[in-house]
């Protein structure tokens, strides 16, 4: 999961902090440790929501709404347990930390869980290996965007566009991991 | 009135959402595959786009400030709901084919954007021209890319069935490299920077 099906570079979600946060190697990292634990706890939730509630009494077209919301809470309690806990690191994440509710990786991946129907080892399993996969391709971005700026890039290439380059190439490259299973 | 049209083609142009804003690029490069998908996606994004934006202008003055966001998105998951099932029941190939990015519309940084920046903090008919701006600025970047995309990866140009054209060389042996995920970004990479060189967009 998180080297086959890489949830940015072959699914294209969690574009937005991707490209948002991933000029410092340190923030990155932060923000990829947050995105595992709101991925894997979100999932947990809603796939018990999904499979003992809303498909019992009937109502999973109510799923959109419910994940969003649990998504939303879990990443408020998030913000106000680093804040109470770590000062710096909360200053450091700034406003990509409520970011994370619109972070099209963790609703997706709520869906994918559902739609595939795992069980719930399985989908532990599953977010658990989503979520290290975007730390590590922001991890990867971050630490090639911080050489970036040093080096002479043409001037219409300047911040994104060259960004979109890089993550071309690292997809070719992760291409290479499909042979693994 | 003169307003109004100025907040229509802030969106078109100026501001657009995709090529200035950087937002909305997850749907953006993965939808954009074939024009089909792309037009398919741009009424859904218009539908929830529009109808939030009223919505969120006319109880602009009732919403205490510190649950904004969550009531937004309650909203928006609302209609998202309505577009994912009403595709689901009247175009069923298109629904499959869009995936699990219907249900993302309701995490488009487009609509919640919009909707914290502008419609919660304007006239109702300021937001829907608003709306119907980026709505269609959306709607012109995902088509370019996916005109390109779909030209060069496939060789030949088929919307909703009809062929409207076939690029010589390329039909016989198209470049699937823009089909799969490394041909978006190179695509709107491509795009950005030429953008910017012709002077469209200024860098920095």
């Amino acid at each position: 999961m998180a080297l086959i099906n890489n949830l940015v570079l072959s699914k294209f979600l969690g574009l937005c902090p991707f490209f948002g946060v991933s000029k410092k190697l340190s923030s990155a990292i932060s923000m990829g440790l947050a995105v595992i634990m709101v991925m894997t706890a979100a999932s947990i939730v809603s796939w018990i929501i999904f499979f003992h509630i809303l498909i019992p009494f009937g109502i999973d077209y109510m799923s959109t709404v419910i994940f969003i919301l649990v998504i939303a809470s879990l990443v408020q309690i998030l913000e106000l347990s680093i804040k109470r806990t770590n000062a710096s690191l909360y200053n450091a994440l700034g406003i990509y930390l409520p970011l994370i509710t619109t972070n099209c990786a963790v609703l997706g991946i709520t869906f994918i869980n559902v739609r595939s129907e795992y069980n719930f080892i399985e989908t532990i399993v599953s977010a658990l290996g989503a979520g290290v996969g975007f730390t590590l391709v922001l991890a990867i971005m971050s630490g090639i965007r911080e050489r970036l700026e040093l080096a002479d890039v043409p001037k219409s290439f300047e911040g994104i566009p060259v960004a979109f380059l890089v993550a071309m190439m690292l997809g070719i490259c992760f291409i290479a991991f499909s042979g693994m299973v | 009135m003169k307003g109004l049209i100025e907040n229509l083609r802030n969106g078109i142009i100026k501001s657009n959402p995709v090529l200035i804003l950087l937002l909305g690029l997850c749907p953006t490069l993965a939808v954009s595959t074939s024009i089909d998908n792309a037009f398919g996606m741009t009424a859904a994004v218009l539908f929830v786009l529009i109808s939030s934006n009223i919505i969120v202008s006319l109880i602009r003055n009732y919403t205490p400030q510190r649950v904004r966001i969550p009531v937004f998105i309650v909203i928006i998951a609302t209609l998202v709901t309505i577009v994912d099932l009403s595709m689901q029941a009247f175009l069923p190939s298109l629904s499959k084919s869009l995936g699990i990015f219907i249900p993302l519309i309701v995490v488009n940084c487009i609509i919640l954007g919009r909707a914290e920046a502008f419609a919660s903090k304007n006239k109702t008919p300021n937001a829907i021209m608003d709306a119907f701006g980026m709505g269609i600025g959306f709607g012109l970047a995902i088509t370019i890319i996916s005109f390109i995309r779909q030209t060069l990866g496939t060789g030949n140009l088929v919307v909703f069935g009809i062929e409207i054209f076939k690029v010589p060389g390329l039909s016989e042996n198209p470049m699937p490299i823009f089909i799969l995920p490394m041909g978006a970004f190179l695509v709107i990479s491509l795009l950005l920077a030429t953008l910017r060189y012709s002077g469209v967009i200024k860098s920095g």
